[in-house]
Order: structure tokens, then C-alpha cells, then sequence
């Protein structure tokens, strides 16, 4: 039963192998479902994987829907090394999207090119408000932020359900719960022609550099880290687990709330029911594929951007559904977390005298 | 507001508690045995989905859903419990990977399903008991598959609290270290308590899609699985908590259907979100007693065991 026995030293080799490990896992797995399902394998992972980057569109789509969960994903590795477990920001998403979205609607027709600033900065702070709701549970109640997060995430649809067909509904939308469009003013100018790349991806650039800097160079981040792994530490060197708590949450409803504005400003372009494929769950394998890095979260981020990319390009292209992706997505992270067991343990070794007792 | 508008309200919450009760004694049981398993919602997603295709194929109609639903919620534990325990890998996070994972494979398997409708299960009234007025209709006119529920609720109960097999299983949840020491079978022991709460957890789901809405629809589970788990923070691991807990929550997700006819006029949306609303102020009221949770809170829950 027993499969494991500490290493006297952590292994720094295994933990950026580990994720290499887990995609070969996963690729093996997929392989045999596609067998499974009577496709050719090597046809069926080429589908998925490589040939939707064989056109330049499918690149430029690769970096639409990175660009998003790298952005969430930088601010969830805050709270992660705090140990704070956020895992609603599909729900801040949502609010930075109703937030956002709302300044679009109640300024439409107007030309200000304050309009998209406003909407940003309307984003930022309804994702950061509802992460605040759950800091505040947390701290001032001990209410478990996993669940809270979760349960704050179903509200947040149903508020934009609400919204989309109560006071915001498209009057000449043929009763699709969903508002009207936004006009160019309150949509991200297109950075390359053809493509539904735009200048959102500005945002989760300049997010990833902040983000590094923050984490290797500030004292801040530092304590956060202190904070999460010793607590008691922490709190003798006068740093509270309340702070990180506080920021944690706050950054990561923050930075998702950005990325909901950036799907209702960008490729989505109005509210509706369907602004996010589940980014905000996909960005929790992408900072843990990524270890927590900020540049490792880019490329964890392209590659669960491939995936869903895959995910559509096997149903047009294998006629197999697209949920595909979260089968996928799942045994990325499975195979990841087993792997990761390799970091600070290795295979038991036979003890000879247990054999003989 | 009369009584006759108040019966339906209360005999329909029996069925909305039931999925709840089951998933939510399932996750109990692990969570004593120190493992907490934040797979819930992916288990019952797999155990909808298996659930509904197999009454659908096999014609041989709900039970048989019921069973195939828990035998599916177990094998998918597996997929929690061989990282998370095997490999003592992080609990919280592998429960999570599990949901994705059953997101997904459910929604996959179920593009198949989406135009079937199963007949259900006919409510089976007690003979004698359903006549007692007030009580009967509400308590002893609901499916067979309730009273299963409360069947397993009280059988569970009793292996928890008065048996030997209970008695091992808290002290495992307690202190793995003693319990490994005596020589029980410690990670064996946590693997079981993971699977029953699989098998309860998919028996939950395969009732939703075959018994209460007998249909398939993606995510139908809607949450389910999450409030099951905070509904054992709840009922701070006791089962006879987590049951009044369970038809707390299926009152407040009946109420959204009735509200209409109670007088209740508020947009659909926010009535639907009480439920999840509730959650958070349930967890909000009982965690705010720190000294209450630890003194209930199975000493080693989320850590992992490895024996020197």
C-alpha cells in the first residue's frame, strides 16, 4: 500500500520535470481513449494538438484564449503561496464582466475614449470586491474560502443571468438572455487584422511583468510566501495570515476580474450567459502546471489554451464532443499532482528485514 | 398561507434533501476517516450520467440506474483517492482535478443522452403511516428510493457511532500515527471511506438524473456536490446534524419553485441563488465558532499519511 518514502532532500530536478511527466500522461491517456473510441491515435492527437496551429489563425486563437487564464493565473499564484485557496474566480470573472459590462451599457452611444478605461478599472475592482467578500468571511468568520469562493461563483451566474434578462436585456434581442452589443468605444481595438487578437493582451503582459517583479523582488511577497508555509513564523516576525488572506484574494478577484472584461470588451463583445469556457477553473491547473512562476504560467497558460483549442477542433474535425477539453484539463492536473509526489518523495525501497518479519 | 399550500412545500423538500443526505453522509464518512474529498460535485456528475445512460439502455429502468450510479461514484473516487492517498499527494487540489475530470467526462458521455427522458419512480405511500394527516403525506408518500436514503442514513449512523468498524474508522480520522501503530491497515481503511463516499456521492447523482428530474442535462448537479460538503462543516461531523442540515437545504431549493404560489414575487434568478446564499451564511454562523470546529474537526483531516 505504502508507495512512498521521503527523500532527505526535495528534489529541485523533479519539480520542473513533473509537469513534463504529466503531459506524457496525459497524451499516453488520450491516445488510449482515442482508441477507445475507435480513432486512430496518432491521427486523433494530431487533430487535437498540432493542426490546429498549422494556420495562422489558429495561433492567433491560441493567444485569445491564453491570454485570459494567464492573466488569472498570476494573481491566483498570490494567494496559492499564501496557501489560500481561491478556486472561485470564474465567479469574480463574472462580476468583473457585469461590472465592466454594465459601464458599457449605461454609456452607450456616447464616443468618450474614457469609456474603456473606466470599464477596465470597473472590471478590476468587481472581480477584486467579490474576492474582498470572501476575505471578509474568511478573516472576520473563519469561513473556509474554498467553499465560499464556490458558492459566491454560482451567485455571480445567477446575478448575470438576472442581469441579462431582467434590466440589461437586449429590447431588440429576440428575448436571448444576453444585452445588447457593445458599440466600438466600449470594445478593444483588433491588433491583428483577420484575427480576434486585441489589445487586452497588453493588459496580461504588462499583469505577468508586474507579477514577476512583484514576486522576486518584493519583501511583500516574500511574507506572503513566509505566511503560507509558517504560519506561526510569520506572525513573530509581525506578519499577519490575515494580510495574505486579504491580498491573496483581493488580487486574484482582481487580475480574473480583468480577464471578464476583457472577454465582454473583446472576443465576446455584450454580456451573455456564455463569456467564459471556464477560465477561471483552467487558470488553477495553469499556476499549478506553471509551479507558481510567473513565466512558467505563460506557457502552462498556452497550454491549456491548446486544449481548448483541441477541444473545438475535435468536434468539428473527429466528431467527438467538445467537452473533450475537460477530460483532458482533469487528467492534466491529476497526472500533475500525482508527479508532484515525486518532489519530495520517492519510491519505497524494499526493506529486506520486512520480508523476513 | 395555509396548510394545504405548506404539505407540498415540505413533502417536495423530502426529495430535494435526498441527493444532499447522500452525498453529504458519503463525504461524512471520508472526512472522518481524515481524507477530505472535494470531488463530491464530479462524483455525482459520473454517477448522473452512468446512472441515466444505464436505465436508459439496459431498460431495466431506475433501480438499476441507482445502482449503476454508485458503482460509477465509487471507480471515480479512485481517480481522488490513488494520488491523494497512494501518493500522498495535495487532497484539496486532486478533489478539485476530480471535479474538472467528472465535468467533463460527464458532459462527454451525455452529448448521447440529451433527447432521452426516463419515466421516473411513482411515489410509493406507506400503507398506514401515509394516512396520518400532516405528517403522512410529507414523511410516508415519496419515492422508494427516499426511504433507501434514509435506510442507509440510519444504517450508516449506527456503523459510525456503535460499532467497531465506526470505532477504527474515527480513529484513523483522528490520529492515523496510533492507529497504524496498533496495526490497522490505515491508508486501506482511508481508501474504503473515499470509495463509500464515492458510491454515496454517485448513488446522489444517478437519483437527480433518473429519479427526481429524469432526464439528462449538462451540470445538472448544479452545486449539489459543494453544498454537500459544506453541509458537513454544518453538521460538524455528526450525521444526525448533517440530516437536518439536508432538509434545511432542500426546503430552500423547494422554495424557489413555490414561491409563487406563496405569494413570492422576486426574479427567478436571485430566488434560485438562495440556496448557494444559504450556504454561505450556514458557514458563516457555524464557523464563526472557532472552538466549536476544532472541537469536532477530525484531528488529522487533509493530512496525508506516510508511515516511516
Amino acid at each position: 500500500m505504502h508507495l512512498l518514502e521521503p527523500r532527505a532532500q526535495s528534489s529541485r530536478k523533479m519539480r520542473w520535470l513533473a509537469p513534463v511527466y504529466a503531459i506524457l500522461l496525459t497524451l499516453i491517456t488520450g491516445a488510449l481513449l482515442f482508441t477507445a473510441l475507435h480513432k486512430n491515435p496518432f491521427h486523433a492527437l494530431y487533430m487535437f494538438f498540432i493542426a490546429p496551429l498549422t494556420t495562422s489563425y489558429g495561433w492567433s486563437e491560441l493567444l485569445v484564449k491564453a491570454s485570459p487564464q494567464i492573466l488569472i493565473a498570476q494573481g491566483l499564484a498570490v494567494g496559492f503561496r499564501a496557501r489560500v485557496y481561491n478556486i472561485g474566480a470564474e465567479g469574480q470573472l463574472i462580476m468583473g464582466a457585469i461590472f465592466g459590462g454594465g459601464v458599457a451599457i449605461m454609456t452607450d452611444g456616447s464616443t468618450s475614449h474614457w469609456i474603456l478605461p473606466m470599464m477596465v478599472i470597473a472590471g478590476a475592482v468587481g472581480g477584486a470586491l467579490w474576492g474582498a467578500l470572501a476575505a471578509w468571511l474568511k478573516t472576520q468568520f473563519n469561513a473556509e474560502e474554498t467553499l465560499t469562493t464556490l458558492m459566491l461563483t454560482y451567485i455571480a451566474t445567477l446575478l448575470m443571468a438576472y442581469m441579462v434578462n431582467g434590466p440589461w436585456r437586449d429590447p431588440s434581442g429576440q428575448n436571448f438572455p444576453q444585452s445588447i452589443m457593445f458599440s466600438d468605444t466600449a470594445t478593444f481595438p483588433i491588433l491583428l487584422e483577420g484575427s480576434r487578437v486585441n489589445v487586452s493582451v497588453f493588459i496580461t503582459l504588462a499583469v505577468v511583468v508586474v507579477f514577476w517583479v512583484f514576486i522576486s523582488k518584493s519583501f511583500l511577497a516574500y511574507q506572503i510566501e513566509v505566511s503560507g508555509q509558517a504560519p506561526a513564523a510569520a506572525r513573530y516576525a509581525g506578519f499577519s495570515q490575515k494580510k495574505s488572506i486579504w491580498l491573496g484574494l483581493c488580487l486574484s478577484g482582481l487580475t480574473a476580474g480583468l480577464a471578464g472584461v476583457g472577454e465582454v470588451a473583446g472576443p465576446v463583445g455584450q454580456l451573455n450567459l456564455n463569456i467564459s469556457p471556464g477560465y477561471g477553473f483552467s487558470a488553477i491547473i495553469v499556476a499549478w502546471l506553471g509551479r507558481l512562476h510567473p513565466v512558467g504560467m505563460v506557457l502552462a497558460g498556452f497550454l491549456m489554451a491548446l486544449i481548448y483549442l483541441g477541444g473545438e477542433a475535435a468536434q468539428v474535425s473527429l466528431q467527438l464532443p467538445s467537452a473533450m477539453t475537460g477530460l483532458f484539463q482533469g487528467m492534466l492536473l491529476i497526472f500533475l499532482l500525482a508527479a508532484d509526489a515525486f518532489i519530495n518523495n520517492r519510491f519505497r525501497r524494499r526493506k529486506r528485514a520486512a520480508r523476513f518479519a | 398561507m395555509s396548510i394545504a399550500q405548506i404539505l407540498p412545500v415540505l413533502a417536495a423538500s423530502m426529495g430535494a434533501a435526498t441527493p444532499l443526505l447522500l452525498a453529504g453522509l458519503g463525504e461524512l464518512v471520508a472526512e472522518r476517516s481524515g481524507v477530505i474529498n472535494l470531488g463530491v460535485e464530479g462524483m455525482m456528475l459520473i454517477g448522473a450520467i452512468a446512472g441515466f445512460a444505464c436505465a436508459v439502455d439496459s431498460g431495466l429502468g431506475a433501480w438499476a440506474g441507482l445502482g449503476a450510479g454508485a458503482v460509477a461514484g465509487a471507480i471515480a473516487s479512485l481517480f481522488f483517492a490513488i494520488p491523494a492517498l497512494s501518493l500522498s499527494a495535495n487532497q484539496s487540489a486532486c478533489g478539485l482535478a476530480l471535479t474538472i475530470f467528472g465535468v467533463g467526462l460527464s458532459a462527454f458521455i451525455g452529448q448521447n443522452y440529451v433527447s432521452y427522458s426516463l419515466p421516473g419512480m411513482q411515489p410509493w405511500p406507506v400503507p398506514g403511516l401515509a394516512s396520518i394527516p400532516w405528517i403522512g403525506p410529507v414523511l410516508f408518500n415519496q419515492a422508494p428510493v427516499v426511504y433507501v436514503a434514509l435506510a442507509l442514513f440510519a444504517v450508516t449512523w449506527w456503523i459510525l457511532a456503535r460499532t467497531r468498524v465506526g470505532l477504527v474508522l474515527r480513529a484513523v480520522g483522528e490520529s492515523p500515527d496510533s492507529a497504524h501503530a496498533i496495526g490497522y491497515p490505515v491508508l486501506l481503511i482511508r481508501y474504503g471511506a473515499v470509495m463509500f463516499g464515492g458510491a454515496m456521492a454517485g448513488l446522489g447523482g444517478a437519483y437527480l438524473s433518473t429519479v427526481y428530474t429524469p432526464l439528462w442535462v449538462q451540470n445538472m448537479t448544479a452545486g449539489r456536490g459543494w453544498i454537500a460538503i459544506a453541509l458537513v462543516v454544518f453538521a460538524s461531523w455528526k450525521p444526525g446534524r448533517l440530516l437536518i442540515g439536508a432538509f434545511l437545504f432542500g426546503g430552500v431549493t423547494i422554495l424557489q419553485f413555490h414561491a409563487q404560489t406563496l405569494g413570492i414575487t422576486v426574479p427567478i434568478q436571485l430566488l434560485a441563488a438562495l440556496p448557494y446564499l444559504a450556504t454561505v451564511v450556514v458557514l458563516v454562523v457555524i464557523s464563526r465558532d472557532k472552538r466549536l470546529v476544532q472541537l469536532n474537526l477530525p484531528a488529522s483531516l487533509g493530512k496525508p499519511f506516510l508511515p516511516n
